[in-house]
């Protein structure tokens, strides 16, 4: 060890190496997180499903699989219909203010068709999938029960335009895929860009479960 | 013979330092002879280890890490596989049994006050290995790919994606899709098998280390270092080897009995500890009509549920019950009391804790049940008598009417 070392200069020295070492790390590591998103055959897995509603019997729901959720397609009666606007005083957000539907379902049924609902069956609070209680008046539910969804893992309730009632778990109302008739009995879930109907049909893929 | 052996361990001693380690570490390392019943409890968790680790590799060797196979090689393991069941139900019960030892082994560090100082650093590497061992019983759990599998993975991986502005995509790139899907599957089987196993393994060696640089606490909280013989033994000690692993070694074999009683005559607890939901294969479009965690989550589970939603979020219980997990870590520098030991607290400090354990024991219970109103509102109650415990300690600890502590351990 003699003293004519400079130290200033060692100490730049170091930090410029382990700053130009910390920048390979980085670039080295990049790769391993990327990998981690959702691979190019998860994305390309979220294709449109079309389905036949004709054979839905009024006052009950069939659940088709759409980007591996569950989708369910309620045929409401015109009781079901007439009792919604009883629950609004009841709901945390009645008028759907919250963006959580398609702007052409932004009204009271939250549908297309007043009858048809089409809806993610996904609960907002943490992803499980809501059980259908369409009955009024259940006694686990309570006589305000006007018929719609209770979520069995943290007890959120919803009503039959799919709106989350105020001090349950889940924050907003359930989600409205974009979607659009093809036909009467037709349905498209997943897209609803109607020029892509101009000289044929949407490629189809998937069927009702 | 013995001069043959002399000159090996001489041989490998001028190469590797064999001798000064295992007198470092067993024959000269001093524990308080004062140690009790709760002091089984760290040694047993390592046994434990050892018996997940050699039984996971025996499973991984028939297992199949594809949504597609996985649920059916769990059965081929338990039908076909020549004694599978019994390496799936010795893994399964090991999973539970580990969450036992370790919630013991934590309570008695409550008692007796072992995280207070010199014991800080050993305490916080104790909470990363009971963070990691979460960590490693949560991915575990997916891998038979039945519907409790499939389900509390949805609702898990779900709390991330309630994160503020960057929630949405750490959920996906935590499951690798937009739904818990096959490569999720792999990923979590990646984790289970070789990642965590390899940070639990340091990290409790780290926790070892930490532990004999300070040497143990015991039942009286005294520091048995303050009063050595003239060789700089402790007067209250005693070697580890032979004396400390004797006794750890009767309650290895009373542990096991326990064990194997659980593994041949009640594998799936009642339910507890392998779920029946779990016997039905992993189905995306259908939530069973009641989920809830393991019995070993259940009490952070009660406190997310008990949260109300605000401002339009679910955040706040997520963040609830991540507090209620790692304010673990900020015990030494909570507890502001005089003495380390509940045998010389007064009687403010028994109350808290005694409440501490009715508030987790009763969020375990209610973490299992359906969420009705009323059972929220006692899971409301639960988790604030939860966080007093910690929050009020502060204050709590220093006007305690203390006893005065002895100078040397004491003996019944």
């Amino acid at each position: 060890m003699t003293d004519n070392v400079d130290h200033g200069k060692r100490r730049m020295l170091i930090a410029a190496t382990a700053a130009v070492g910390g920048v390979a790390a980085a670039g080295a590591g990049a790769p391993f997180v990327l990998s981690l998103q959702p691979s190019e055959r998860a994305k390309a897995a979220g294709a449109p499903v079309e389905v036949d509603i004709s054979s839905i019997e009024p006052g009950t729901m069939i659940s088709i699989e759409w980007q591996g959720k569950p989708v369910w397609i309620v045929r409401r009666t015109q009781e079901m219909l007439d009792l919604l606007p009883k629950n609004d005083e009841n709901l945390a957000d009645p008028s759907s203010s919250i963006p959580q539907q398609p702007e052409y379902c932004n009204n009271a049924t939250r549908s297309i068709k007043p009858e048809i609902l089409v809806v993610l069956g996904v609960c907002t609070h943490l992803g499980c999938s809501p059980t259908f209680r369409p009955e009024v008046a259940p006694a686990d539910l309570g006589a305000q029960w006007a018929g719609g969804w209770f979520c069995p893992c943290h007890g959120s309730r919803f009503d039959l335009a799919a709106r989350v009632f105020k001090g349950v778990p889940a924050p907003t109302n359930l989600i409205i895929p974009p979607h659009m008739y093809l036909s009467e009995t037709r349905l498209l879930v997943g897209d609803d860009d109607k020029s892509k109907l101009k000289g044929g049909q949407p490629a189809d893929k998937g069927a009702a479960a | 013979m013995m001069n043959l052996l002399k000159n090996l361990i001489g041989w490998i001693d001028e190469r590797f330092p064999l001798v000064s380690t295992w007198k470092a570490h067993l024959s000269e390392y001093y524990a308080p002879k004062n140690f009790n019943f709760w002091y089984f409890f760290g040694g047993l968790a390592l046994l434990v280890l050892v018996i997940q680790i050699l039984s996971g590799i025996f499973l991984t060797m028939n297992y199949k890490p594809d949504a597609l196979f996985a649920f059916a090689s769990v059965e081929y393991i338990m039908r076909d596989v020549q004694w599978g069941w019994l390496l799936r139900y010795i893994h399964s019960t090991g999973a539970s049994m580990f969450f036992v030892v370790v919630y013991l082994h934590m309570f008695r560090g409550l008692m007796y006050g072992s995280y207070r100082k010199p014991r800080e650093l050993l305490w916080i590497i104790g909470m990363i290995i009971y963070l990691a061992l979460m960590g490693e019983a949560f991915m575990g759990y997916l891998l038979p790919w039945g519907q409790m599998s499939f389900w509390g993975a949805q609702v898990i991986v779900n709390l991330f994606s309630s994160v503020p502005f960057i929630g949405p995509d750490l959920a996906i790139m935590i499951r690798g899709d937009f739904v818990v899907s096959d490569i999720t599957l792999n990923r979590f089987f990646a984790l289970h098998v070789v990642a965590i196993p390899l940070v639990l393994v340091l990290i409790i060696v780290a926790h070892l280390v930490a532990l004999h640089e300070v040497g143990s606490n015991n039942p009286d909280g005294v520091e048995i270092k303050k009063h050595k013989d003239a060789n700089g033994v402790p007067l209250d000690g005693v070697p580890f080897f032979p004396y400390m692993v004797v006794k750890d070694g009767v309650a290895a074999v009373a542990f096991l009995m326990v064990f194997s009683a659980v593994v041949f005559f009640a594998p799936d607890m009642g339910g507890y500890f392998l779920e029946y939901n779990n016997f039905v294969p992993a189905n995306p479009m259908k939530t069973p009509e009641h989920i809830a965690p393991v019995w070993y989550f259940t009490p952070y589970y009660a406190i997310l549920r008990a949260v109300p939603p605000m401002f339009g979020s679910q955040f706040p219980g997520v963040v609830a019950m991540g507090v209620a997990t790692v304010i673990f870590f900020a015990l030494p520098w909570l507890d502001r009391g005089p003495v380390k030991s509940i045998r010389y607290r007064g009687p403010i400090y028994k109350t808290f804790l005694a409440a501490f354990v009715v508030s987790f024991v009763g969020l375990g219970y209610l973490g299992l049940m359906p969420a009705t109103e009323t059972y929220t509102l006692i899971s409301r109650i639960l988790a604030v008598v939860y966080f007093a415990f910690f929050f009020l300690m502060p204050w709590y600890t220093k006007i305690d009417a203390c006893k005065p502590e002895p100078d040397r351990v004491t003996s019944k």
